[in-house]
Protein backbone atom coordinates (compact mmCIF):
# COMPACT_ATOMS: atom_id res chain seq x y z
CA UNK A 1 0.00 0.00 0.00
CA UNK A 2 1.44 3.73 -0.91
CA UNK A 3 2.29 5.53 1.98
CA UNK A 4 0.82 9.21 2.70
CA UNK A 5 3.72 11.61 1.82
CA UNK A 6 4.71 13.33 5.11
CA UNK A 7 6.41 16.43 2.91
CA UNK A 8 4.97 17.82 -0.58
CA UNK A 9 6.90 20.36 -2.23
CA UNK A 10 5.03 21.53 -5.25
CA UNK A 11 6.65 23.57 -8.05
CA UNK A 12 8.61 25.67 -5.66
CA UNK A 13 11.00 28.34 -6.72
CA UNK A 14 13.49 30.80 -4.77
CA UNK A 15 14.65 33.80 -6.25
CA UNK A 16 16.91 35.79 -4.02
CA UNK A 17 16.64 40.09 -5.23
CA UNK A 18 19.36 41.38 -6.13
CA UNK A 19 20.43 44.84 -8.30
CA UNK A 20 20.63 42.07 -11.75
CA UNK A 21 16.84 41.38 -11.55
CA UNK A 22 16.86 38.44 -9.05
CA UNK A 23 19.19 35.38 -7.94
CA UNK A 24 17.10 32.80 -9.54
CA UNK A 25 18.58 29.79 -7.17
CA UNK A 26 15.94 27.14 -7.34
CA UNK A 27 13.04 26.61 -10.12
CA UNK A 28 9.83 24.13 -10.32
CA UNK A 29 10.76 21.80 -8.07
CA UNK A 30 8.46 19.33 -7.03
CA UNK A 31 8.45 15.89 -5.07
CA UNK A 32 7.09 13.94 -2.26
CA UNK A 33 8.97 12.83 0.49
CA UNK A 34 6.73 9.70 2.52
CA UNK A 35 7.61 8.78 6.61
CA UNK A 36 10.51 7.25 7.85
CA UNK A 37 12.16 7.90 3.97
CA UNK A 38 15.77 9.05 4.26
CA UNK A 39 16.43 11.06 1.15
CA UNK A 40 19.60 12.73 -0.68
CA UNK A 41 19.53 15.78 -2.41
CA UNK A 42 23.10 16.17 -4.43
CA UNK A 43 23.48 18.15 -7.18
CA UNK A 44 26.49 20.99 -8.70
CA UNK A 45 27.97 23.12 -6.15
CA UNK A 46 25.20 26.40 -5.91
CA UNK A 47 22.26 24.54 -7.54
CA UNK A 48 20.45 25.62 -4.72
CA UNK A 49 20.37 22.16 -2.45
CA UNK A 50 21.29 24.52 0.78
CA UNK A 51 18.27 26.95 -0.35
CA UNK A 52 16.26 24.25 -0.75
CA UNK A 53 16.39 22.66 2.59
CA UNK A 54 16.54 26.10 4.43
CA UNK A 55 12.83 26.56 2.80
CA UNK A 56 11.79 23.29 4.19
CA UNK A 57 13.22 24.64 7.42
CA UNK A 58 11.13 27.72 7.29
CA UNK A 59 14.30 29.68 7.19
CA UNK A 60 13.34 31.38 3.73
CA UNK A 61 10.02 31.92 1.84
CA UNK A 62 9.77 30.42 -1.63
CA UNK A 63 8.85 33.10 -3.68
CA UNK A 64 6.43 30.41 -5.63
CA UNK A 65 5.26 27.42 -4.66
CA UNK A 66 3.72 25.49 -2.08
CA UNK A 67 5.44 23.15 0.79
CA UNK A 68 2.45 21.05 2.70
CA UNK A 69 3.53 18.99 5.65
CA UNK A 70 0.96 16.24 6.70
CA UNK A 71 -0.35 17.18 9.89
CA UNK A 72 0.41 21.01 9.81
CA UNK A 73 3.72 22.58 11.52
CA UNK A 74 6.19 19.92 11.51
CA UNK A 75 8.53 20.03 14.65
CA UNK A 76 12.07 20.17 12.61
CA UNK A 77 15.54 18.60 13.59
CA UNK A 78 18.23 20.44 11.64
CA UNK A 79 21.83 19.52 11.80
CA UNK A 80 23.77 22.39 9.82
CA UNK A 81 27.41 22.57 7.96
CA UNK A 82 29.24 23.08 10.84
CA UNK A 83 27.92 21.55 14.40
CA UNK A 84 26.26 25.28 15.43
CA UNK A 85 26.51 24.70 19.02
CA UNK A 86 26.25 27.24 21.75
CA UNK A 87 29.81 28.01 22.99
CA UNK A 88 28.87 28.81 26.37
CA UNK A 89 27.04 25.89 26.69
CA UNK A 90 27.54 22.25 28.04
CA UNK A 91 27.13 18.94 25.68
CA UNK A 92 24.20 18.18 27.68
CA UNK A 93 22.81 21.47 28.09
CA UNK A 94 23.50 22.17 24.19
CA UNK A 95 21.56 19.05 23.55
CA UNK A 96 18.58 19.93 25.86
CA UNK A 97 17.77 23.28 23.98
CA UNK A 98 15.09 22.17 21.94
CA UNK A 99 13.14 21.04 25.24
CA UNK A 100 14.34 24.31 27.13
CA UNK A 101 12.44 26.20 24.04
CA UNK A 102 9.50 23.56 24.53
CA UNK A 103 9.09 24.61 28.14
CA UNK A 104 9.96 21.13 29.63
CA UNK A 105 11.88 21.07 33.41
CA UNK A 106 15.30 20.76 33.33
CA UNK A 107 15.35 17.50 35.02
CA UNK A 108 13.26 15.85 32.45
CA UNK A 109 15.33 17.54 29.49
CA UNK A 110 18.35 15.99 30.80
CA UNK A 111 16.74 12.60 31.13
CA UNK A 112 15.54 12.43 27.71
CA UNK A 113 19.22 14.35 26.18
CA UNK A 114 21.02 11.16 28.02
CA UNK A 115 19.60 8.83 25.85
CA UNK A 116 20.75 10.88 22.86
CA UNK A 117 24.10 11.00 24.89
CA UNK A 118 23.94 7.33 24.89
CA UNK A 119 23.08 6.66 21.76
CA UNK A 120 25.45 8.80 19.92
CA UNK A 121 28.25 7.55 22.08
CA UNK A 122 29.26 10.48 24.33
CA UNK A 123 28.93 9.43 27.76
CA UNK A 124 30.88 11.09 30.30
CA UNK A 125 31.50 14.09 27.76
CA UNK A 126 28.08 15.62 29.33
CA UNK A 127 29.56 18.59 31.27
CA UNK A 128 32.14 19.21 28.76
CA UNK A 129 32.25 22.31 26.61
CA UNK A 130 31.90 22.07 22.75
CA UNK A 131 35.49 24.02 22.48
CA UNK A 132 36.98 20.32 24.54
CA UNK A 133 35.37 17.90 21.35
CA UNK A 134 36.89 17.29 18.22
CA UNK A 135 35.00 17.78 15.16
CA UNK A 136 33.29 14.57 14.47
CA UNK A 137 32.04 14.99 18.72
CA UNK A 138 30.74 18.27 18.14
CA UNK A 139 28.53 16.51 15.07
CA UNK A 140 27.32 13.55 17.09
CA UNK A 141 25.92 16.54 19.53
CA UNK A 142 24.15 18.32 16.96
CA UNK A 143 23.10 14.93 15.57
CA UNK A 144 21.73 14.72 19.43
CA UNK A 145 20.51 18.06 19.81
CA UNK A 146 18.26 17.77 16.25
CA UNK A 147 16.70 14.23 17.52
CA UNK A 148 16.03 15.38 20.99
CA UNK A 149 12.71 17.01 20.74
CA UNK A 150 11.56 13.82 18.48
CA UNK A 151 10.82 16.25 15.10
CA UNK A 152 8.70 15.36 12.72
CA UNK A 153 11.44 15.47 9.97
CA UNK A 154 15.18 15.67 10.34
CA UNK A 155 17.01 17.89 7.74
CA UNK A 156 20.82 17.70 7.43
CA UNK A 157 22.95 20.58 5.13
CA UNK A 158 25.49 18.48 4.57
CA UNK A 159 26.63 18.01 8.11
CA UNK A 160 29.63 16.12 7.44
CA UNK A 161 30.97 18.27 4.97
CA UNK A 162 33.86 19.73 7.47
CA UNK A 163 34.95 16.79 8.65
CA UNK A 164 37.99 14.28 7.26
CA UNK A 165 37.03 11.85 5.03
CA UNK A 166 37.71 8.59 7.73
CA UNK A 167 35.68 10.51 10.31
CA UNK A 168 32.71 11.29 7.37
CA UNK A 169 32.38 7.58 6.67
CA UNK A 170 32.81 6.68 10.27
CA UNK A 171 29.75 9.19 11.04
CA UNK A 172 27.82 8.49 8.25
CA UNK A 173 28.05 4.75 9.40
CA UNK A 174 26.19 6.34 12.47
CA UNK A 175 24.03 8.32 11.33
CA UNK A 176 22.27 5.30 9.78
CA UNK A 177 22.77 3.65 12.63
CA UNK A 178 20.72 6.20 14.65
CA UNK A 179 18.65 6.89 11.66
CA UNK A 180 17.38 2.69 12.13
CA UNK A 181 17.34 3.23 15.55
CA UNK A 182 14.78 6.40 15.60
CA UNK A 183 12.85 5.69 12.22
CA UNK A 184 12.86 9.57 11.48
CA UNK A 185 12.24 10.98 7.81
CA UNK A 186 15.38 12.07 6.88
CA UNK A 187 16.07 14.80 3.80
CA UNK A 188 19.94 15.13 3.57
CA UNK A 189 21.76 17.34 1.25
CA UNK A 190 25.22 16.32 0.24
CA UNK A 191 27.84 16.66 -2.48
CA UNK A 192 29.19 13.02 -2.04
CA UNK A 193 27.32 10.68 -4.25
CA UNK A 194 28.92 7.51 -2.22
CA UNK A 195 27.20 8.91 1.19
CA UNK A 196 24.17 9.70 -0.66
CA UNK A 197 23.82 6.06 -2.11
CA UNK A 198 25.08 4.72 0.69
CA UNK A 199 22.56 6.41 3.46
CA UNK A 200 19.39 6.89 1.23
CA UNK A 201 16.15 5.36 0.31
CA UNK A 202 16.00 7.75 -2.69
CA UNK A 203 18.61 10.43 -4.35
CA UNK A 204 17.13 13.37 -5.59
CA UNK A 205 19.53 14.84 -8.23
CA UNK A 206 19.16 18.77 -8.97
CA UNK A 207 20.70 20.60 -12.20
CA UNK A 208 23.27 23.63 -12.53
CA UNK A 209 21.68 26.92 -11.23
CA UNK A 210 18.79 27.54 -11.24
CA UNK A 211 18.61 24.04 -9.75
CA UNK A 212 15.79 22.21 -11.21
CA UNK A 213 14.63 18.46 -10.69
CA UNK A 214 17.23 16.56 -13.15
CA UNK A 215 16.78 12.71 -11.97
CA UNK A 216 14.72 11.37 -8.91
CA UNK A 217 16.16 7.98 -8.10
CA UNK A 218 15.49 5.01 -6.06
CA UNK A 219 18.31 3.09 -4.12
CA UNK A 220 17.87 -0.40 -3.77
CA UNK A 221 19.84 -1.43 -1.72
CA UNK A 222 19.20 -4.00 1.02
CA UNK A 223 19.46 -2.48 5.05
CA UNK A 224 20.99 -2.99 7.00
CA UNK A 225 23.86 -1.38 4.69
CA UNK A 226 27.44 -2.29 5.31
CA UNK A 227 30.46 -0.48 4.53
CA UNK A 228 31.60 -2.90 2.50
CA UNK A 229 28.66 -2.00 0.62
CA UNK A 230 30.42 0.79 -1.19
CA UNK A 231 32.46 -1.40 -3.54
CA UNK A 232 29.68 -3.73 -5.06
CA UNK A 233 29.39 -3.32 -8.41
CA UNK A 234 25.41 -2.04 -7.53
CA UNK A 235 26.80 0.64 -6.04
CA UNK A 236 29.40 1.79 -8.57
CA UNK A 237 26.48 1.41 -11.32
CA UNK A 238 24.02 3.61 -9.18
CA UNK A 239 27.31 5.32 -8.49
CA UNK A 240 27.56 5.98 -12.12
CA UNK A 241 24.13 7.08 -13.31
CA UNK A 242 24.27 9.67 -10.21
CA UNK A 243 27.29 11.08 -11.82
CA UNK A 244 26.11 11.21 -14.88
CA UNK A 245 23.48 13.12 -14.45
CA UNK A 246 24.94 15.58 -12.24
CA UNK A 247 27.58 16.63 -14.81
CA UNK B 1 43.80 13.90 35.08
CA UNK B 2 40.71 15.89 35.20
CA UNK B 3 41.04 18.81 32.33
CA UNK B 4 40.16 21.19 34.75
CA UNK B 5 42.51 20.26 37.72
CA UNK B 6 45.51 20.70 35.02
CA UNK B 7 44.29 24.32 34.19
CA UNK B 8 44.60 25.29 37.93
CA UNK B 9 47.50 24.12 38.40
CA UNK B 10 49.18 25.65 35.61
CA UNK B 11 47.37 29.09 36.52
CA UNK B 12 48.55 29.17 39.84
CA UNK B 13 52.55 29.96 39.40
CA UNK B 14 51.12 32.58 36.71
CA UNK B 15 48.83 34.26 39.31
CA UNK B 16 51.77 34.57 41.63
CA UNK B 17 54.19 35.97 39.22
CA UNK B 18 51.69 38.25 37.89
CA UNK B 19 51.13 39.12 41.61
CA UNK B 20 54.88 39.43 42.72
CA UNK B 21 55.02 41.62 39.15
CA UNK B 22 52.78 44.30 40.23
CA UNK B 23 54.16 44.16 43.25
CA UNK B 24 57.58 45.52 42.00
CA UNK B 25 55.75 47.17 39.34
CA UNK B 26 54.59 49.75 42.29
CA UNK B 27 57.69 49.72 44.81
CA UNK B 28 59.73 50.93 41.41
CA UNK B 29 57.28 53.93 40.69
CA UNK B 30 57.16 54.67 44.43
CA UNK B 31 61.54 54.53 44.13
CA UNK B 32 61.33 56.73 41.23
CA UNK B 33 59.46 58.96 42.75
CA UNK B 34 61.24 59.41 45.88
CA UNK B 35 64.45 59.97 43.89
CA UNK B 36 63.01 62.51 41.84
CA UNK B 37 61.86 64.30 44.95
CA UNK B 38 65.49 64.22 46.11
CA UNK B 39 67.45 65.41 43.25
CA UNK B 40 64.70 68.05 42.00
CA UNK B 41 64.68 69.80 45.55
CA UNK B 42 61.04 70.74 44.54
CA UNK B 43 58.91 71.70 47.81
CA UNK B 44 56.04 69.88 48.93
CA UNK B 45 53.35 72.04 48.03
CA UNK B 46 54.23 70.69 43.97
CA UNK B 47 55.52 67.66 44.75
CA UNK B 48 54.78 65.63 47.93
CA UNK B 49 57.02 62.75 48.54
CA UNK B 50 55.74 59.33 48.73
CA UNK B 51 55.70 59.77 52.85
CA UNK B 52 54.19 63.18 52.91
CA UNK B 53 51.24 61.86 50.65
CA UNK B 54 50.85 58.60 53.32
CA UNK B 55 50.88 60.84 56.48
CA UNK B 56 48.06 62.82 54.73
CA UNK B 57 46.40 59.87 53.66
CA UNK B 58 46.33 58.24 57.39
CA UNK B 59 45.67 61.99 58.88
CA UNK B 60 42.27 61.93 56.13
CA UNK B 61 41.76 57.79 57.28
CA UNK B 62 41.48 58.69 61.23
CA UNK B 63 39.34 61.85 60.84
CA UNK B 64 36.96 60.16 58.31
CA UNK B 65 36.99 62.86 56.01
CA UNK B 66 38.85 60.56 53.40
CA UNK B 67 36.39 57.67 53.88
CA UNK B 68 32.97 60.59 53.69
CA UNK B 69 34.00 61.97 50.58
CA UNK B 70 34.76 58.78 48.77
CA UNK B 71 31.51 56.92 49.67
CA UNK B 72 30.10 59.74 48.12
CA UNK B 73 31.95 60.10 45.24
CA UNK B 74 30.94 55.68 45.27
CA UNK B 75 27.48 56.17 45.34
CA UNK B 76 27.51 58.76 42.64
CA UNK B 77 29.48 56.32 40.42
CA UNK B 78 27.52 53.80 41.47
CA UNK B 79 24.16 55.10 40.57
CA UNK B 80 25.73 56.61 36.99
CA UNK B 81 26.86 53.59 36.33
CA UNK B 82 23.91 51.69 36.62
CA UNK B 83 21.61 54.28 34.84
CA UNK B 84 24.20 54.99 32.02
CA UNK B 85 24.50 50.72 31.33
CA UNK B 86 20.40 50.16 31.83
CA UNK B 87 19.65 53.34 29.44
CA UNK B 88 22.81 52.28 26.66
CA UNK B 89 21.76 48.44 26.77
CA UNK B 90 17.61 48.98 26.07
CA UNK B 91 18.91 51.43 23.25
CA UNK B 92 21.40 50.01 22.32
CA UNK B 93 19.50 46.73 21.48
CA UNK B 94 16.61 48.60 19.90
CA UNK B 95 19.46 49.93 17.59
CA UNK B 96 21.15 46.95 16.59
CA UNK B 97 17.64 45.63 15.75
CA UNK B 98 16.14 48.10 13.65
CA UNK B 99 17.81 50.05 10.97
CA UNK B 100 15.10 52.55 11.29
CA UNK B 101 15.81 53.00 14.70
CA UNK B 102 19.43 53.42 14.13
CA UNK B 103 19.02 55.92 11.16
CA UNK B 104 16.83 58.59 13.35
CA UNK B 105 18.86 58.32 16.17
CA UNK B 106 22.50 57.97 15.46
CA UNK B 107 23.19 61.32 14.23
CA UNK B 108 22.43 62.68 17.65
CA UNK B 109 23.94 60.18 19.09
CA UNK B 110 27.11 61.01 17.36
CA UNK B 111 26.69 64.56 18.07
CA UNK B 112 26.37 63.97 21.50
CA UNK B 113 30.08 62.61 21.75
CA UNK B 114 31.80 65.74 20.14
CA UNK B 115 30.63 67.77 22.48
CA UNK B 116 32.79 67.10 25.65
CA UNK B 117 31.08 65.93 29.20
CA UNK B 118 33.32 68.72 30.54
CA UNK B 119 31.29 71.12 28.43
CA UNK B 120 28.06 70.44 29.18
CA UNK B 121 28.35 69.28 33.14
CA UNK B 122 28.07 73.07 34.24
CA UNK B 123 24.77 73.33 32.34
CA UNK B 124 23.85 69.92 34.19
CA UNK B 125 24.61 71.46 37.04
CA UNK B 126 23.23 74.88 36.48
CA UNK B 127 19.46 72.82 35.47
CA UNK B 128 19.43 69.89 38.11
CA UNK B 129 20.93 71.71 41.05
CA UNK B 130 24.92 70.90 42.62
CA UNK B 131 22.88 67.64 44.24
CA UNK B 132 23.37 64.21 43.47
CA UNK B 133 21.52 64.43 40.54
CA UNK B 134 23.35 66.13 38.36
CA UNK B 135 26.76 64.43 39.20
CA UNK B 136 24.88 60.58 38.48
CA UNK B 137 23.21 62.27 35.15
CA UNK B 138 27.14 63.22 34.39
CA UNK B 139 28.15 60.01 35.03
CA UNK B 140 25.66 58.25 33.31
CA UNK B 141 26.41 60.57 30.12
CA UNK B 142 30.13 59.48 30.19
CA UNK B 143 28.91 55.82 30.65
CA UNK B 144 26.40 55.53 27.83
CA UNK B 145 28.03 55.58 24.87
CA UNK B 146 30.90 52.89 25.33
CA UNK B 147 28.12 50.27 26.35
CA UNK B 148 25.50 51.56 23.41
CA UNK B 149 28.26 50.81 20.96
CA UNK B 150 29.37 47.59 22.33
CA UNK B 151 25.51 46.50 23.05
CA UNK B 152 25.19 46.86 19.17
CA UNK B 153 28.08 45.66 18.20
CA UNK B 154 27.67 42.61 20.68
CA UNK B 155 24.31 42.30 19.00
CA UNK B 156 25.21 42.18 15.80
CA UNK B 157 28.00 40.23 15.72
CA UNK B 158 25.55 36.87 17.03
CA UNK B 159 26.09 34.64 14.25
CA UNK B 160 23.71 34.03 11.86
CA UNK B 161 24.29 29.98 11.85
CA UNK B 162 23.09 29.99 15.45
CA UNK B 163 20.07 32.71 14.65
CA UNK B 164 19.09 30.06 12.33
CA UNK B 165 19.33 27.02 14.71
CA UNK B 166 17.05 29.38 16.43
CA UNK B 167 14.83 29.66 13.76
CA UNK B 168 14.63 26.20 12.82
CA UNK B 169 13.89 25.52 16.23
CA UNK B 170 10.38 27.94 16.21
CA UNK B 171 12.12 29.88 19.27
CA UNK B 172 10.29 33.24 19.89
CA UNK B 173 12.39 36.73 19.90
CA UNK B 174 11.62 36.55 23.74
CA UNK B 175 13.47 32.79 24.02
CA UNK B 176 16.11 34.35 21.45
CA UNK B 177 17.16 36.85 23.50
CA UNK B 178 17.25 35.01 26.28
CA UNK B 179 19.34 31.72 24.91
CA UNK B 180 21.45 33.41 22.46
CA UNK B 181 21.41 37.62 22.00
CA UNK B 182 22.12 37.81 25.86
CA UNK B 183 25.23 34.70 26.28
CA UNK B 184 27.15 35.80 22.58
CA UNK B 185 26.29 39.30 23.08
CA UNK B 186 27.76 39.29 26.74
CA UNK B 187 31.85 39.50 26.25
CA UNK B 188 31.45 42.24 23.93
CA UNK B 189 28.43 44.03 26.23
CA UNK B 190 30.96 43.33 29.11
CA UNK B 191 33.93 44.69 27.60
CA UNK B 192 31.85 48.16 27.39
CA UNK B 193 30.88 48.02 31.01
CA UNK B 194 34.64 47.48 32.02
CA UNK B 195 35.11 50.50 29.93
CA UNK B 196 32.12 52.52 31.32
CA UNK B 197 33.22 51.54 34.67
CA UNK B 198 36.41 53.05 34.81
CA UNK B 199 34.78 56.53 32.66
CA UNK B 200 32.19 56.42 35.22
CA UNK B 201 34.49 57.86 38.13
CA UNK B 202 35.73 60.59 35.48
CA UNK B 203 32.21 61.61 34.83
CA UNK B 204 31.50 61.77 38.21
CA UNK B 205 35.03 63.83 39.44
CA UNK B 206 34.24 66.71 36.87
CA UNK B 207 30.38 66.99 38.34
CA UNK B 208 32.04 67.35 41.58
CA UNK B 209 34.44 69.82 40.05
CA UNK B 210 31.98 72.11 38.77
CA UNK B 211 29.64 72.24 41.72
CA UNK B 212 29.65 70.14 45.04
CA UNK B 213 30.46 70.40 48.66
CA UNK B 214 31.31 66.61 48.87
CA UNK B 215 32.75 63.83 46.81
CA UNK B 216 36.52 62.95 46.06
CA UNK B 217 36.68 66.10 43.23
CA UNK B 218 35.52 68.49 45.57
CA UNK B 219 38.30 67.08 47.82
CA UNK B 220 41.00 67.95 45.09
CA UNK B 221 39.12 71.16 45.22
CA UNK B 222 40.03 71.93 48.78
CA UNK B 223 43.36 70.80 48.36
CA UNK B 224 44.38 72.96 45.40
CA UNK B 225 42.47 75.56 47.40
CA UNK B 226 44.78 75.15 50.68
CA UNK B 227 48.27 74.09 48.76
CA UNK B 228 47.36 70.76 50.52
CA UNK B 229 49.35 68.68 47.49
CA UNK B 230 49.68 65.80 49.53
CA UNK B 231 45.56 65.45 49.73
CA UNK B 232 44.94 66.33 46.09
CA UNK B 233 47.40 63.03 45.68
CA UNK B 234 45.11 61.42 48.35
CA UNK B 235 41.86 62.31 46.42
CA UNK B 236 43.57 61.29 43.13
CA UNK B 237 45.01 57.72 44.65
CA UNK B 238 41.42 56.78 46.32
CA UNK B 239 39.64 57.54 42.24
CA UNK B 240 42.58 55.55 41.26
CA UNK B 241 41.38 52.70 43.65
CA UNK B 242 37.89 53.28 43.11
CA UNK B 243 38.25 53.03 39.30
CA UNK B 244 40.64 49.54 39.53
CA UNK B 245 37.68 48.25 41.92
CA UNK B 246 35.14 48.91 39.74
CA UNK B 247 36.60 47.99 36.59
CA UNK B 248 38.49 44.71 38.31
CA UNK B 249 34.66 43.96 39.74
CA UNK B 250 33.80 44.06 36.25
CA UNK B 251 36.40 41.82 34.76
CA UNK B 252 35.65 39.18 37.54
CA UNK B 253 32.43 39.44 36.20
CA UNK B 254 33.55 38.59 32.85
CA UNK B 255 35.98 35.96 34.08
CA UNK B 256 32.93 33.79 35.76
CA UNK B 257 30.44 34.24 33.32
CA UNK B 258 32.30 34.16 30.48
CA UNK B 259 34.42 30.78 31.72
CA UNK B 260 33.44 29.10 28.26
CA UNK B 261 35.87 30.96 26.52
CA UNK B 262 38.87 28.92 26.13
CA UNK B 263 41.60 31.70 26.38
CA UNK B 264 40.44 32.26 29.82
CA UNK B 265 41.21 29.32 31.26
CA UNK B 266 44.53 29.59 29.82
Amino acid sequence: MQKTPILSVQQMDMIFPDDNGGLHAVENISFEVCPQEFVCVVGPSGCGKSTLLRVLAGLLTPTQGKINFAGGTPRIGMVFQDSNLMPWRSVLKNITLPLELDGLDSAQAALKAQDLIDLVGLQSFEENLPRDLSGGMAHRVALARSLVHDPDILLLDEPFASLDALTRDRMGTELLRIWQARQKTVIMVTHSISEALFLADRVIVLTQRPGSLKLDMDVKLPRPRAEEMRYTSQFGEMAKKLKDAIE
Amino acid sequence: MDIHLVRKLKSSPRRATQFWTALLSLFLALAGWQLLIQFTDLPAFILPSPADVGTRFARALTDGSLLRHTSVTLGEVLLGLLTGSTLATVLGYLLAKSRLFEQLLAPYLVASQAVPVVAIAPLLVIWFGPGIFSKVLICALIVFFPVLVNTIVGVRAVPNALRDLMRSLRATRWQTLRYLEIPAALPVFLGGLRIGAALSVIGAVVGEFVGADRGLGFLINVGRGQYDTALVFVAIFALVALALVLYGVVAWLENYLLKWQAWRSQ
